[in-house]
This record gives C-alpha cells, sequence and structure tokens, in this order.
C-alpha cells in the first residue's frame, strides 16, 4: 500500500511539474463550455429573405411586414423575377426566397385563395427547414385573423401548449449536457491513453514493470491523479453552467456527481483500454480524438435525437457511451428525476466501464515484446 | 528544391514507417463516413403520444383516430389520469400529452369552440416546436372537417385562406447525406491534418532528432514545407476517396467544378497544416501539443456551421468564424457540390482563406527556431 501511495505521488508530481498542461487542463473545458453555451444554438434570429412579389398590393405589404417584424427574419432584397433566385441563393448569404403570386390581394378577396411559396436553400436542411417552418407558422397565423375578420368561430378546436421542462424554449437545455458529455469523454480518454503510451514510447514503462508493483497498481496509480482533476473540472463546470447559463441542477447534486464520476471512471477505464492497443502516443491520440470525436458528437444524441436516425442505428448508439451519460445528466439536472429513473443507464455504464477494466487487464503486456 | 523534395521523401517514409498510422489516415475516413454520413436526419418521425381522453365521444375519437392516422404521431399510452401521463412525461416515455376535456364533443357538434391541452417535453427545443406544428397542422385538417360538417362544404370555401407551398432548391427531398457528407469529409481531414502534422514536429523537438536538423544547411522554410506537404497530399487523397465514397454509396450530385473543390480543400488544409506547425513550435511535449490541438479542433468543428446554423450564433462569434477555417470550407465545398456556384461565387471565401492560410504558414516559418 505505501508502495503504491509513492507511486500515486509520483503521478502527482508528474503532472503539477508541468505547469502548462495544467493550464489547459482546466482552462479548455471552461472557455468551451462558455464559448458553446453561447454560440452553439438551434434558434431561428435574423434570417436573411429576400421578396420576390409579383403582385406588389396592400396584402403582400401586410404579410411581408408580419413576417420581417417577427424577429426571426431580416428582409434584405426585393426580386424583381424568377431568374434572380438563383443569383440570391447561389451567393449562399440569403437562406430563402418568399414568393408572391401575381394578383395575389384581389385574388384572395374574390376566389379565397392565394399562394405563397417558400423556395430555400436546400443545401442547408436545417436552415431550411427552420425556415419553412416558422413563415408556415406565420402564415397560418395570419389566416386565423383573417378568418377571424371574416366568420368568427370557424376555427372551433383550440388547443394549447405547455412547454415541459423548458418553458421558454431554450436550446441551452439541450447543448449544456452535451457538451459536457462529449469534452469529458474526451479529455479523461486522451489524457489516460498518452500518459501511459508515453511511458512506453521512452521506455520507462520497463523501469515501473521490474518494480515490485503489481500491473493493476500501475494502472490504478497512472489514473488517480486524472480522476481528481477530472472531477474538479467537472465541478466547475456544472457551477459555470449553473452561474453563466442559469442551468441549476434541480435532481440531487449528490447523485449528479456520483454519476459523473462513473463517467469519468468510464472514460478513463476507455483510455487504458485504447492505450494497451497503441504502441506510440500518436496511435493513442489518433484512435482517442479522431476516432472518437465524430462518432461521440454525432450518434450520442448530443445534437441530433437517436430516434430520428434511420433503421439499426438505435443498435450503434447503444455502443456509445456518452448517450447514457447524456440521458441522466439530462434527467437530473432538468428534470429533476431520482435514481429509479436513470438506473437503467447507470447499469450499461457500470457494466462498460467493467468490461473495459476488464479487457484491459487481459491485455495488459507485463514484458516488453 | 532538391532539398525540400528529400525532406519530403523522409517525411513520407516516416510516417508510413508506423503500419497503424498509414492504414489509419485512410481507413478511418473510409469506415466513419459510411456509417456517420447516413445517421443524421433533421426530419422527426415516431413522436411518441399520450392521449387523455376524459371525453369518449365519437368526436375525441375521430380526433384521435387522425392523429393516428399520420405517419408523424404514434399513439403509445392512453390513460385518464393526468398524474400518470405527466409522469410518462417525466420518464421520458412520450414526447407530448394530448388532454381532451369532457364535453369536447357536446361543445363542437353544438358549434361552440373547444379546448384541447397538450404538454410537450421541451429540453429538446426543435424537437417540441417541430412536433408542436405538426400537431396543429393535423387539429387544423381536423377542424376543417368538422366546419365542412357543420355547415357544409360550400360556405367554408367563402373563406380567404393562403396557401403556402414550398421547395428546396438544390436540394429537392432535403437529403441530409447530401449536406453532411461535405461536411464530415471537411472535418477529417482538419483532424487528421492538424493532429498528425503537429504531432510529428513535436515528437522530433521531444526524442530530439530535430537537432539532426537543425544542424544542415536546411532552411526555415524548407523544413515547414516538407512537414506541410506530405500530410497536404494525404489530405487531399482522402477527399477523393471521400467522394468517391459519396457518388457510389450515396449518390451525392456534383454540379459544380472538381477542381475548384480541391482548390478550396488545398488552401484550406495548408491553413489547417499551418496552424497546426504554428502551434507545434509553442509546445515542448506532444501531450501539450494535444490539448492544444484539441482545443482548437473541438472549437473549429461546432463552429463551422455543420451542426448548427451559423446565423444562430451571435454577432461576436460570427466575427470569431471568420479565422475559423472549417467555417470556409463547409460553406465552399457545399457551395460547389450543391450549387454548382462558380469561382466568382465563392471568391470571397476563398480569398479570405488563402489570407488566413498565409498569415499561419508564414507565423509558422517565423517562430520555429533553429537554435536552441
Amino acid at each position: 500500500m505505501k508502495r503504491f501511495l509513492g507511486f500515486v505521488k509520483k503521478e502527482f508530481l508528474h503532472i503539477f511539474r508541468d505547469i502548462r498542461t495544467l493550464i489547459i487542463l482546466f482552462g479548455i473545458p471552461v472557455i468551451q463550455i462558455l464559448l458553446f453555451g453561447f454560440v452553439v444554438s438551434t434558434d431561428l434570429k435574423n434570417a436573411q429573405v429576400a421578396f420576390l412579389d409579383l403582385s406588389g398590393d396592400e396584402m403582400t405589404q401586410k404579410i411581408s411586414d408580419k413576417i420581417c417584424s417577427s424577429g426571426f427574419f431580416m428582409r434584405s432584397e426585393t426580386l424583381l423575377s424568377y431568374n434572380d433566385i438563383d443569383k440570391v441563393l447561389r451567393k449562399n448569404k440569403i437562406k430563402a426566397v418568399i414568393v408572391f403570386e401575381k394578383n395575389f390581394g384581389r385574388k384572395l378577396i374574390s376566389e379565397g385563395k392565394a399562394a405563397i411559396s417558400i423556395i430555400t436553400d436546400g443545401s442547408e436542411p436545417n436552415m431550411a427547414t427552420l425556415i419553412t417552418n416558422y413563415v408556415t407558422a406565420i402564415i397560418t397565423d395570419f389566416n386565423r385573423e383573417l378568418a377571424g375578420t371574416q366568420a368568427a368561430g370557424t376555427f372551433l378546436v383550440q388547443p394549447e401548449v405547455r412547454m415541459f421542462y423548458n418553458p421558454s424554449l431554450k436550446s441551452h437545455f439541450m447543448f449544456v449536457p452535451g457538451v459536457i458529455t462529449l469534452i469529458m469523454i474526451l479529455i479523461c480518454a486522451l489524457m489516460t491513453s498518452v500518459t501511459i503510451t508515453r511511458e512506453k514510447e521512452f521506455g520507462t514503462m520497463e523501469v515501473l514493470l521490474v518494480s515490485p508493483l503489481k500491473p493493476v497498481q500501475i494502472i490504478l496509480g497512472k489514473v488517480m491523479p486524472y480522476f481528481l482533476l477530472s472531477f474538479i473540472n467537472v465541478i466547475m463546470i456544472l457551477m459555470l453552467s449553473w452561474l453563466v447559463f442559469g442551468l441549476p441542477v434541480k435532481g440531487s447534486l449528490v447523485l449528479l456527481l456520483a454519476e459523473s464520476m462513473l463517467y469519468i471512471l468510464m472514460s478513463l477505464s476507455l483510455g487504458i483500454l485504447i492505450s494497451t492497443v497503441s504502441k506510440t502516443m500518436q496511435q493513442a491520440i489518433f484512435i482517442s480524438f479522431v476516432g472518437m470525436m465524430l462518432p461521440t458528437i454525432l450518434l450520442s444524441g448530443f445534437i441530433f435525437p437517436i430516434e430520428n436516425m434511420p433503421d439499426g442505428y438505435g443498435w450503434v448508439a447503444a455502443l456509445m457511451p456518452p448517450k447514457y451519460f447524456i440521458i441522466i445528466i439530462k434527467n437530473i439536472m432538468i428534470k429533476g428525476t431520482g435514481f429509479l429513473y436513470v438506473w437503467k443507464e447507470t447499469l450499461v455504464l457500470t457494466v462498460m466501464t467493467t468490461a473495459f477494466i476488464w479487457l484491459s487487464i487481459r491485455k495488459f503486456k507485463i514484458r516488453l515484446q | 528544391m532538391r532539398t525540400i523534395f528529400y525532406l519530403i521523401r523522409k517525411e513520407f517514409l516516416q510516417i508510413f514507417r508506423d503500419k497503424f498510422i498509414g492504414r489509419a489516415i485512410f481507413g478511418v475516413p473510409i469506415v466513419q463516413m459510411l456509417l456517420l454520413v447516413p445517421a443524421v436526419t433533421f426530419e422527426i418521425k415516431n413522436v411518441k403520444l399520450c392521449i387523455i381522453d376524459r371525453d369518449m365521444t365519437a368526436e375525441s375519437r375521430g380526433l384521435v383516430n387522425q392523429l393516428e392516422g399520420s405517419t408523424f404521431f404514434k399513439v403509445r399510452f392512453s390513460t385518464f389520469s393526468e398524474q400518470e401521463a405527466n409522469n410518462l412525461l417525466y420518464r421520458g416515455k412520450c414526447d407530448l400529452v394530448l388532454q381532451i376535456p369532457s364535453g369536447f364533443g357536446k361543445e363542437t357538434g353544438k358549434g361552440n369552440p373547444g379546448k384541447l391541452l397538450v404538454s410537450a417535453n421541451a429540453i429538446n427545443a426543435v424537437n417540441a416546436q417541430l412536433s408542436w406544428a405538426y400537431l396543429n397542422g393535423v387539429i387544423r385538417d381536423y377542424n376543417i372537417n368538422i366546419i365542412a360538417e357543420n355547415t357544409g362544404s360550400l360556405s367554408f370555401a367563402s373563406i380567404p385562406q393562403i396557401q403556402v407551398t414550398n421547395r428546396y432548391w438544390y436540394n429537392e427531398l432535403l437529403n441530409y447525406k447530401y449536406y453532411m457528407l461535405p461536411g464530415v469529409l471537411g472535418i477529417l481531414i482538419l483532424a487528421i491534418g492538424f493532429i498528425l502534422a503537429g504531432l510529428n514536429l513535436v515528437k522530433e523537438k521531444e526524442s530530439g532528432t530535430i537537432e539532426q536538423i537543425n544542424v544542415t544547411p536546411v532552411k526555415k522554410y524548407h523544413f515547414i514545407i516538407a512537414k506541410m506537404v506530405p500530410f497536404l497530399i494525404i489530405g487531399l487523397i482522402d477527399i477523393a476517396i471521400g467522394l468517391i465514397i459519396g457518388k457510389l454509396t450515396f449518390n451525392i450530385p456534383f454540379e459544380g467544378s472538381i477542381a475548384l473543390l480541391f482548390l478550396g480543400s488545398a488552401i484550406f488544409l495548408i491553413a489547417v497544416l499551418g496552424l497546426a506547425l504554428l502551434m507545434s513550435t509553442f509546445s515542448g511535449t506532444q501531450q501539450q501539443f494535444m490539448f492544444t490541438a484539441f482545443f482548437f479542433i473541438i472549437i473549429f468543428v461546432l463552429m463551422s456551421g455543420i451542426f448548427t446554423p451559423l446565423e444562430s450564433m451571435p454577432v461576436w462569434a460570427q466575427k470569431l468564424d471568420l479565422i475559423n477555417p472549417a467555417a470556409y470550407v463547409m460553406r465552399i465545398n457545399r457551395m460547389v457540390m450543391l450549387k454548382g456556384s462558380t469561382f466568382r461565387d465563392i471568391s470571397r471565401d476563398i480569398f479570405s482563406l488563402t489570407l488566413i492560410a498565409i498569415a499561419f504558414t508564414s507565423l509558422a516559418v517565423n517562430r520555429y527556431r533553429k537554435t536552441a
């Protein structure tokens, strides 16, 4: 035990000696959370739209004013003909063109029907769907006003909505937990895999192997300091998301911290596993960063909900550890649920952690070559 | 010139001597593109609905049937207790709860307005809004049906109504793969180029082999160019592989000029590699460089506009994005591939990207010290 403690102390000294890495280690997550909390959002505001008004009457004026005064859109150009549409969309500044047909106002009154067409830039599907939905909603609203003035009580059934857990519909609620999950797994896996391969690459692993320390002790000793550092990191990030983004932990803080510990442990053991299969730091960094970044962003439900993915991807996503932590952290932080609601996810993370550790121990070579 | 050529050859030998890296440089992009490009869609399907039907009349059942008939909603639960419904929402078993109060059928039958209550899980704000909009659409159809029944269809037609049609240009069916492929490809070459080029230089520093170069008459810019060119070539090969995959497996349209796309990607890669080499002159160990790379790559990727629209970012972040090479390449790739934009359409982006590339690279040459 004393031997082991001595080893842990040595590892701490290693880390603290390199002040620069330490600053980066704590600074990066903080800066990233701050940056993304403000930046990463899917709220539509001030999207530039152009109008092609073939009618140019009072009614079309009224509708385009209504669209532009919503705060979501900004009028940028008024086009004169259909040929202009391709020209402006191609330049990429304008995201949509709204076309009013000829004799719009007259048709609406005499025939009771008039058509608006929304042309969006489909090369950016997110934007295109958002804009189409918002404009359609504004026009539906306008229709309702129109109907209200013409014949009262035509719309018999009116639904009322309550948005639960996120009444002001902010995208922070979605992205802050996701960014925490993403950054923690990448940092933890990178740190452990690199610290172990570093010893291999420099040949100092040999020194450790001939020491009376058992392989398990070597690995535990390597991981212990990073476990503590990462835990402090999580606490800092949670404080920030509370102070800066007003995202309080609604549920039990103790439970959330315990779950975070489990998640850190899982990420660290993933790092150990990576270090057992890579010979150099380059390889370890390649696997734990290039290999893991995009799958973590895309398949964990961080930005894109898993339910919307094509068939079969549910299974792929089930193999992604971050998926479970995102569910856990959203449940505890935002909904305020207790352990009973996340025990399944917790169990999966525990099983994954055990599997990673077991595999690493089996693959860990005591001999060089 | 010959010096650079020999140095480049040395770098290539060094890169491919590591069998793992040599394979991963091409293997990882192929696997990730095949796996990730089809995964992402923005369309919402299977919204899980819980119904509290307190009314139990033909009218309320008609509404539920209409909801069930749409491909968008799946009625998963129906219950009489609001508490149970809220609990299901809480546990994430359903996304929307629709409450039909008693007396709904009677009122609407008489032509009086009937109320419905909807509760939505709004943690994912976009999803909640879209499902709500769809639900509204179904209810509107339902409205039109009862109005038609109550008053006869003639009088309904006299209510003026604006009809909205919409079209998605350049991507009629809003195929998400067309959008994701150029983006994922850009991110992959960004990460691979940045990490490998930077680590390569720091590794020489850490193991001391850089001294052997420093004592030779090799010029500073020779050295930086030789570190850059191999990864530039590897990156461009990765792009070619990616485009072939896109054409063969996902049938991605290619409207613009291939040469223009490669020109944009090459400038992008030079900018990325220049920054990587600049950062590696600041780092003493591979660990330090790794964290720096982590910082820049994650920021470049999440602010590139591929996952969330650039326009949704605050103005200061859009200004910051002016030095983000990834934001430019996403735009250029998409515009050239899907819209067939010509050089003139993207000249501003190309110009800015070139400035960034020159700035980073000359800084890297300037910062690199041959003397210890």
